[in-house]
This record gives structure tokens, C-alpha cells and sequence, in this order.
């Protein structure tokens, strides 16, 4: 039975971007419950007990981080939506933004309800000019409407929703990277102690949210945590601190398919049923080599590459929030599936991949900044036919020591920066190893200068 | 009360919040770092002072799988810290209980060596050509904590220089390592917020913005500040290499602050003074009139030898004939009328100075009238932070005083007990226009010139004048006795800053020619014998001036509050 897309559901149909189409399929009638029914504190445990974990890459659960905020603050406590969504080939929130922005709206405005805050800020990436010009409309419509303001509803509870247009940065979408941007400095991440929820934006309690937890949190309070956890795979019974990954998901499949495009499916999909199936197959009618599971920051899945004790590649691997890293990747990421034919060579990759991250690292900590620009440099050495034997290991060797997991730096953007460098290597060594001893040099062709901003 | 171990050494933290780099530094243990300084804000950001960490529980240490910043994270009883310098622990300790498997300081040893390598990825290695060479942290470190060889082949970033950001500062944008703390000092503790860091990753760089150059008063601390050669003083740019200098503790004379300085100088020329840590005078920093105040010192124009004026010209004479002489004029005078007898002592001499030249004349004759020389006062009291506009931020970080003399205080206290009180210059001037003070000792030093423009109006007949001081002045031109003056790195002695603090002195560099320390010059003129001791005196004026009674004692490094 194909499923039934649910926060999807409404792109494309007509008025899908207005108040009105929105409140006929609905809309904001679990707000308007939760404000005149609920307490805070029961919006919260709602979303706590259903299992949402946050569906911006790491997968932390959502309303366990809610209640870290510190008990009866004074105020004011700051939400943050983080619509800076940098990460190569993901899409999803920006389908939710630009489509059905009430879905979004209405997920912040529960959300700032059940936090007690009375100010959000919704933080989008410069260059979603659509996104940023539909959600604008859309909150003039519910500042209109009454639902936004002074006093909702007779409720007496206010709230104001800032829309907050990014410079371009890939650094911003990094939880207090944001913050500080958000604050008119330089997005250079925290250090943390203290979390955002206890400092945060303007040195407040703040809580930093995805695009499409907040999508997923209007579907939880209109739809009820039972709903939410008919889908998804459930907590693995030998990890004791594993959460489960829950409810429905929107993956993005990209690079080298027949038909990319953003779909909606419950979580713990594989990789092969999500590009055969949905993404139209491989191109051209060529196989895949490898594939990123959730972004490119999340490293390569190699899809020839037999699993232990089975006949399964690591093409078969499920999609939720553990999946990818049992095959060594860094975890589900952004759901964002780039697929990479065979004809592609990874040392291509593996350069734009290191282009990348060291034109995206802010320069904040030494083994990141140093590191993804030397990774360039190798790699593009290895591109140019001048690679030697001992790049391999010096490569894996830069990118092993980068990162929060070794505690070199700051944010997670370096073991972002790492993870596709070691499992490219580590999966795909003979190719790097013949491309050396060949010296063949890519083709590189030129494409016109384009000016991004 | 709090145990920390580091490296196995328990290190008693009382009741202090330390990080493991300050608890470490308690223990007499170093732990490298290049973006922490005690007196700016953490931001734990160039990772050269990774540890390793854990907890001390019933005996046995939890290790944590991974290394931590030490400056970021704070220690509490039982943490234990282990080094990459494990290896070079105190081996009597007795080791904690490690898991089995933990080769202690091996994680955070490549983790250090990982940093260094990094930093040396785009560091162009001009050590011989770079200033900062022999005391550079990127040089030691890597000497100590890092690889023999860099594995990078490929080329290196080569931002462009950039001479322009400052007048007094140089930036060599490649040598940088991107610590920045120079650009946090700016938005910190100046307050202006001149330097920032542009571009991202590997390309970035300190810079200022367009036609807003660093030119701050507190602006030169950036050079002090950065640990590799990045900022270079113009100033010092070039003219020494830094093992050749020799360091010696002094004081700055520039104001009432009186900062704590170390001067660096060569073959009795000064090259340098930078700031001397010291919570009660200053805290970290100095201001760029002190540190470029020195100038003076080396200056070519300066008085050297005694003169006495021979049909009406100044010639040179002797030190011991010029002391002689003017040691027989004084006694006269006193013998003639010793209340038309007067000694003005300025505010750039050291307390035992003063005191030593109090004493000459205060003992031929009690009537001898004792005077403070002009004290320079320049606009008002200039407290730094200071927002883009220029309004003083509260709290304050750091004071540049008005009074633009070190020892206002010090010698007052002295004048207070030996001439009861505090006279100032201008009755001295009125006196002697009066006709009423027939000799007067000037006891200068005053390195700025104008200090004694009033003379040119005066006209005084039969006014024995003696005057020491660095420049001609209109009051040598009225003067029969000319002694050269000694500059604050020429002397030991005793300041008295703004707040009671007094501080010692140490002779850096040899005075010119026949140039004596002030001290010595009023021991010789009261004839007393052998050379100037400090800690004689000392012990003296600590008898007679009960102000002074702690200088007794050894006076620590720091300084002693007197009050």
C-alpha cells in the first residue's frame, strides 16, 4: 500500500500558501485547542512522549529539549527556527516553507506556546527568496487574522514571529552559529557549556529547531502521538540510549537518478527502495557506486560493498536516525540521498566534497580551518594527477582528528567535513590508489562564473 | 576545599573556579596555549590546550574518550587532568588508579602535535627574517610539542601584508595563526572594535575596515598580545633580534598609573618596554604613550655632563668640581640666610631620591624650604573601554592618568614629613621673582620639555640656580649649575603610584657620560660617602618617614601598598 503523504499533503493544491486553504484542510484548529485547552507544560509532554526527534541532522528529541530550559524564567525565552538549509542536495524544508507555510507557522506557534515564549525568530537561508517571501506573506496574514500579536485569541497569550533573512553562510544553520548571526555578529558557534537553552539568542533561554519538526509538530497535536508512532522503527532493545526513530520523514533524492525530487515516507525506508522505487533508478541506466544517506556531511555508503553475515549490500540499509551509522557514516543527517553512478569517480567527489567544507569552515578552531583547506589541497592535487600513496593515509589520518567526537573543535561542522573523507577512503581506496599510480588527471570542464552573492 | 590532579600532582584549588589551564599553572605545570589569556574572554578556539580529563572516585579514574579544551573547561574536586606532557610528570607521585587499557597523555599529546601541524600549514616559517623569533610561542611550542616535519607539500595561502592597519602596528597576515586575541583586545578591554576577522576557513584574516585604522591609545598591546609574529610594533620593527635584548622589571614614568613594564634593552640603548602582568598597578596592559614614551632616553640632544656658566655661557665641568661647587654655594647660602634657601624636588624623582636630596640641605638648616616641582597635568583622567564614538564604557578595564609623573605621591610623603607640608611651584616662582630665594636647587628630570617655560619670565639677579635635568630649558638658561638627569631605566629606586602602590625601580642601562643617578648626586652633595645602596636608604627612610616604614622589608616584585 503506497503511504499517504501527510506533511506533504497539501503541496500544490490550490491556496496551499494561504490562510484560507489552510483552515479549510484544518488548519490551526489544534493551536486554537491548545490555547484554550492545554497547559504549556501538556503541549510539551505531548511532544515528548511521541518520540519526535529533531529532523535537523543531529536527531535530538525535541521535547526532552524543551525541557531543558530552565524552570519558571522570568523571560524572555526565545525560539529559533533554523531554515538555514545548507546542507548540499536537501531540499525538504524549503518544499515545506515555500508550499505549506502554515503547516511551519502553526508548529512554531505550538511550539512557542508549550516553551512560553513569546518571540520567535525564524532564521532562513539568504537565498530562499521564495520561502522567505511566502512565509512573509503568510505571517502578515495571521498577524491579520489575530492568531499572531497581542492577546491570541482572548487567550492572553502574545507572541511575534521575526522572519530573518541569513547572508550565506553554511555556518549558520549550526544551532549557536545562528544565534550569533541572528545577534548581527559573525556566525562563529559558541562554546558550549552553556547550551542555548540556558544562554542562548541575546544571552536568554532559546531553543533552536528544524523547519520540519515544527511541521511535525503540528501533525503530533492534530493527529496525536499514536498516529506518529504507527510509523518509524521503534527503540533498538540492546541500545538503552537509543530514542527510536518515529513518525513520518521527507527525503530528498538527488545526483545521479532519473527523477530526483522530495518525498514523504515513514521512517526507516533503505537506500535502494527510496532511489528504485521513488527516485526513478539510477540514471542512464548505469548502477550506483556510492551514496551520501543524509547529506553530504554524513560520508558515502558504498553500494557494492557486502554487509557481514548477509546478502545484503550496504545499498539495503534502513534510513532512520541509526541506519547509516552502522555502516560507518556519521547518521541520518538531513535525509538528503545523493547518489553517485559508477561512471563518477570519487576522486571528483571527494574534491567538490573538500571544496566545500573549506569554503564553508569559519575559521574559528585550528584543526578545522587548517584542516579542510589542506584536505582541499590534496585532493585537488589528486585530481590533478600528482597525488602520492601517502596522501591516502595523511587524508584519513586529517580527517580522524577533526571534530567534536574527537574534541578538537567546536561545532560539528569538521566531523562533517571529515566523515565523507575517511569513509570515501577507507570504502573506496583501491579506486583513490589507481587513480595515483595512473596519474590520470579529471577532466575538468569550465563552467561559467556565476555570482551567488 | 578542592583537590585537583594534574599528571598525578594534587594541586590544592581552595575555593577558587579555575579552569585546568589556570589549575594546572597552580601545580607548576604548563599547558600550552595561544587563544587563552586570563584577562580576555575564552573562546577556546585554537586547541593547543587539549587535555585529557577525568574523575577521581573511590580510587579509580573515569576517563573521558576524548580530549577537552583546557581553558574552556572548569575543574572541581577530582578532576583529573593528564597532559600531553604526562611523560614529564613528577615520577615520585604515586600514579591514580588508570584504567588498564589508558596510556595516559597519549591522546592529548597528538592532539597538541595535530594543532601544531595545522598551524604550520599556511605559516610561512620567516622565522629568520620575523621579529617575534626567540620568543615565539609557535617556535617554542613546536619545538616542544611538535612534529620534526611538516607533511604539507602543497602551496601555501599567501595573503598580502598589511603595513597599513595601524601607524605604530605592521600586520604580516600570512605569520598569523587566527588566535584572535588582538581582536578581541580591541572590543574588549579598548573598546573600539577596530580589528575583525574576514573571510572564512583557511582564507581568513585580521583586518580592519576601510579607513578606520587601529590607531587606539591602548593599541600597541595587540603587538604583546599576539603569540607569533603577526603584529609587529613599527617602533621595534626590525632594529633587534630579541636574544640580544636583556629583560629587566621597571616601571612605566609616562603617568600615575605606573604600570609594571619590562624594558628590553641592548649595549645600554632601550629597545622596547611591554607591559608586566600586575593586578595591583595595571593588570596586563599598557598604554602607547608609556610604551613609546622612552624615547627620550636615547635621545641625542640630551644633557650628559655638568655645566657651569662661565661669562654667561654654560661650559662643562667636572662632576666632582661641579659637586664641590656647588655643595660650598649651598652651605654659604644657608650660612647667609638659610630660609632664602630652597629645593624644589619634581615628581619624576624616585621617594629615596627625594629623600637623599631632602636630608642634604634639610640638615645644614631646618629653614631651608623644601618644594614639589611642577606636576604635569595633561586633559583628564582617559578610562578604557571606550565605545565607537568615544564615550567611556563602564566597567573600566584600564586608566591612562592625567598626572603625567609617576611619583607625585611618593615624594609628597616624603615633603610632608620633612618640610611639614606640601608647597607648590608656583609660590617657588613667586619667591624668587619676590627677591625672597637667593638659591634654588631644581631637581628635574622632566622628559617632557616645557616643564619649566615659566622661567623665561623671570628675571632674579643674584639667584644662585642649580638645575638637573635632560634638556635646556629656560631655567638652565637662568641656572649657574647644570646637572645631567638620570631617566627612570637609569636608577634604582622607589615609585609611588596614584593608589599607594610603590614599586621598585631596576637600572636597566647605563646613564651617558657623567651622568649620575639623582641618588648619588645628593649623597655626594651631602657628602656622604660611598655609592648609592638602595637598601640602605631604604632602611633610612623607612626610619624617618614612617610612610615608608614596608620598604624596609624586601620589597616584593609586585609592589607593596602602603596604604
Amino acid at each position: 500500500m503506497a503511504y499517504e503523504p501527510i506533511l506533504l499533503a497539501r503541496v500544490n493544491k490550490p491556496d496551499s500558501t494561504r490562510l484560507e486553504g489552510y483552515r479549510i484542510d484544518g488548519g490551526y484548529a489544534s493551536f486554537e485547542r491548545a490555547l484554550a485547552e492545554l497547559k504549556p507544560e501538556e503541549v510539551t509532554t505531548r511532544v515528548k512522549d511521541s518520540g519526535l526527534r529533531g529532523r535537523g541532522g543531529a536527531g535530538f528529541p525535541t521535547g526532552l529539549k524543551w525541557t531543558f530550559l530552565p524552570k519558571d524564567h522570568p523571560g524572555p525565552i526565545y525560539l529559533c527556527i533554523n531554515a538555514d538549509e545548507s546542507e548540499p542536495c536537501t531540499y525538504n524544508n524549503r518544499i515545506l516553507m515555500e508550499k505549506d507555510p502554515h503547516q511551519v507557522l502553526e508548529g512554531i506557534m505550538l511550539a512557542c506556546y508549550a516553551i512560553k515564549s513569546r518571540c520567535a525568530y525564524f532564521y532562513i537561508r539568504y537565498e530562499y527568496g521564495t520561502a522567505y517571501r511566502t512565509l512573509q506573506s503568510a505571517i502578515d496574514e495571521l498577524y491579520q487574522a489575530g492568531l499572531l500579536g497581542k492577546n491570541i485569541l482572548g487567550s492572553g497569550f502574545d507572541l511575534d514571529i521575526f522572519l530573518h533573512r541569513g547572508a550565506g553562510a553554511y555556518i549558520c544553520g549550526e544551532e549557536t552559529g545562528l544565534i550569533e548571526s541572528l545577534e548581527g555578529k559573525r556566525a562563529w558557534p559558541r562554546i558550549k557549556p552553556p547550551f542555548p537553552a540556558i544562554e542562548g539568542a541575546f544571552r536568554k533561554p532559546t531553543i533552536v529547531n528544524n523547519v520540519e519538526t515544527m511541521a511535525c509538530v503540528t501533525q503530533i497535536m492534530r493527529r496525536g502521538n499514536d498516529w506518529f508512532k504507527s510509523m518509524g522503527v521503534p527503540p533498538d532493545p540492546k541500545n538503552p540510549r537509543d530514542a527510536g526513530s518515529y513518525g513520518p520523514k521527507l527525503y530528498t533524492i538527488a545526483g545521479h537518478v532519473n527523477t530526483p525530487k522530495c518525498v514523504e515516507l515513514p521512517m526507516g525506508v533503505t537506500i535502494r527502495e527510496l532511489v528504485e522505487k521513488h527516485g526513478g533508478g539510477v540514471w542512464k541506466g548505469l548502477k550506483a557506486k556510492a551514496v551520501n544517506p543524509g547529506g553530504i556531511s554524513m560520508g558515502f555508503v558504498d553500494c557494492n560493498l557486502k554487509l557481514k553475515d548477509s546478502d545484503q549490500t550496504e545499498y539495503d540499509i534502513p534510513l532512520d536516525f541509526n541506519g547509516p551509522g552502522r555502516v560507518g557514516c556519521l547518521g541520518l543527517g538531513t535525509a538528503a540521498v545523493t547518489v553517485i553512478d559508477e561512471q563518477t569517480s570519487m576522486v571528483d567527489v571527494l574534491h567538490n566534497v573538500c571544496q566545500f567544507f573549506a569554503h564553508e569552515s569559519c575559521g574559528q578552531c585550528t584543526p578545522c580551518r587548517e584542516g579542510t583547506g589542506w584536505m582541499l589541497k590534496m585532493t585537488d592535487r589528486l585530481r590533478r594527477g600528482q597525488g602520492r600513496k601517502e596522501d591516502l593515509d595523511i587524508l584519513v589520518d586529517v580527517s580522524d582528528r577533526i571534530g567534536i567526537i574527537p574534541g578538537t573543535t567546536i561545532c560539528g561542522l569538521s566531523d562533517g567535513a571529515g566523515w565523507p573523507v575517511k569513509t570515501a577512503i577507507r570504502k573506496f581506496r583501491k579506486e583513490f590508489e589507481d587513480a595515483i599510480q595512473s596519474g590520470r588527471k579529471s577532466v575538468v570542464k569550465s563552467l561559467k562564473l556565476l555570482g551567488a552573492h | 576545599m578542592a583537590t585537583v590532579y594534574v599528571n598525578d600532582k594534587p594541586v590544592d584549588i581552595g575555593n577558587e573556579r579555575l579552569n585546568c589551564v589556570q589549575a594546572a599553572e597552580k601545580g607548576g605545570i604548563h599547558i600550552p596555549h595561544y587563544c587563552y589569556h586570563p584577562d580576555l574572554t575564552v573562546v577556546a578556539s585554537c586547541r593547543m590546550c587539549l587535555v585529557e580529563m577525568g574523575d577521581l572516585k573511590d580510587g579509580k579514574v573515569a576517563i573521558t574518550p576524548k580530549v577537552f579544551p583546557g581553558c574552556q573547561t572548569p575543574v572541581k574536586d577530582g578532576t583529573v587532568i593528564v597532559t600531553g606532557d604526562y611523560a614529564k610528570r613528577d615520577t615520585s607521585l604515586p600514579v591514580l588508579g588508570y584504567p588498564d587499557n589508558y596510556k595516559p597523555g597519549d591522546r592529548a599529546k597528538k592532539a597538541q602535535a595535530d594543532t601544531l601541524e595545522g598551524l604550520l600549514i599556511n605559516h610561512p616559517l620567516d622565522c629568520p627574517v620575523c621579529d617575534k623569533a626567540g620568543e615565539c610561542k609557535l617556535q617554542d611550542y613546536s619545538f616542544q610539542y611538535g612534529r620534526s616535519q611538516s607533511r604539507m607539500i602543497d602551496e601555501k595561502n599567501t595573503p598580502p601584508n598589511k603595513p597599513e592597519i595601524s601607524s605604530k602596528i605592521t600586520l604580516f597576515t600570512d605569520r598569523c595563526i587566527m588566535c584572535t586575541r588582538c581582536v578581541r583586545f580591541t572590543r574588549e578591554v579598548s573598546g573600539q572594535a577596530e580589528l575583525s576577522v574576514v573571510s572564512r576557513g583557511h582564507h581568513s584574516e585580521i583586518d580592519v575596515f576601510p579607513g578606520e585604522p587601529l590607531e587606539n591609545k591602548l593599541a600597541g598591546n595587540v603587538v604583546d598580545l599576539c603569540p607569533v609574529g603577526a603584529l609587529g610594533s613599527k617602533d621595534f620593527l626590525y632594529k633587534q633580534r630579541v636574544w640580544y635584548l636583556k629583560t629587566e622589571d621597571s616601571v612605566c614614568a609616562g603617568c600615575s598609573t605606573g604600570c609594571s613594564i619590562s624594558a628590553d634593552s641592548n649595549k645600554d640603548v632601550i629597545f622596547r618596554l611591554r607591559p608586566r602582568p600586575n593586578p595591583q598597578a595595571q593588570g596586563y596592559f599598557m598604554c602607547d604613550e608609556g610604551r613609546h614614551g622612552y624615547h627620550y632616553v636615547n635621545a641625542a640632544e640630551r644633557l650628559n655632563r655638568p655645566h657651569v656658566r662661565k661669562d654667561g655661557k654654560l661650559a662643562p665641568i667636572a662632576y666632582t668640581d661641579a659637586v664641590k661647587a656647588v655643595s660650598d654655594e649651598f652651605k654659604d647660602a644657608i650660612k647667609k640666610n638659610a630660609a632664602s634657601v630652597w629645593l624644589v624636588l619634581s615628581p619624576f624623582l624616585t621617594v629615596e631620591e627625594a629623600f637623599l636630596a631632602a636630608k642634604w640641605l634639610k640638615e645644614s638648616s631646618k629653614q631651608v624650604k623644601l618644594a614639589l616641582g611642577p606636576v604635569p597635568f595633561v586633559g583628564e583622567d582617559d578610562t578604557y573601554p571606550k565605545d565607537r564614538r568615544g564615550k567611556a564604557l563602564q566597567p573600566v578595564r584600564f586608566t591612562i592618568r592625567a598626572e603625567k609623573c609617576p611619583n607625585r605621591r611618593g615624594v609628597e610623603e616624603v615633603l610632608r614629613t620633612l618640610q611639614g607640608d606640601v608647597i607648590t611651584f608656583p609660590k617657588v616662582i613667586e619667591a624668587i621673582k619676590k627677591g625672597d630665594a637667593k638659591a634654588v636647587f631644581l631637581a628635574g628630570g622632566y622628559p617632557v620639555k616645557g616643564s619649566f617655560d615659566v622661567f623665561s619670565e623671570v628675571k632674579a639677579e643674584n639667584l644662585l640656580l642649580a638645575v638637573s635635568d635632560f634638556f635646556t630649558s629656560p631655567a638652565t638658561e637662568l641656572a649657574k649649575y647644570v646637572f645631567p638627569a638620570a631617566a627612570f631605566s637609569e636608577k634604582e629606586g622607589t615609585y609611588l603610584n596614584h593608589a599607594n602602590l610603590a614599586q621598585t625601580l631596576h637600572k636597566v642601562s647605563h646613564a651617558p657620560q657623567e651622568t649620575r643617578q639623582e641618588g648619588q648626586l645628593f649623597q655626594d652633595l651631602a657628602h656622604r660617602r660611598g655609592l648609592f645602596n638602595l637598601a640602605a636608604v631604604r632602611k633610612e627612610l623607612a626610619k624617618e618617614v614612617p610612610f615608608f616604614g614596608k620598604l624596609a622589608d624586601q620589597v616584593p616584585e609586585l609592589g607593596v601598598k602602603l596604604v
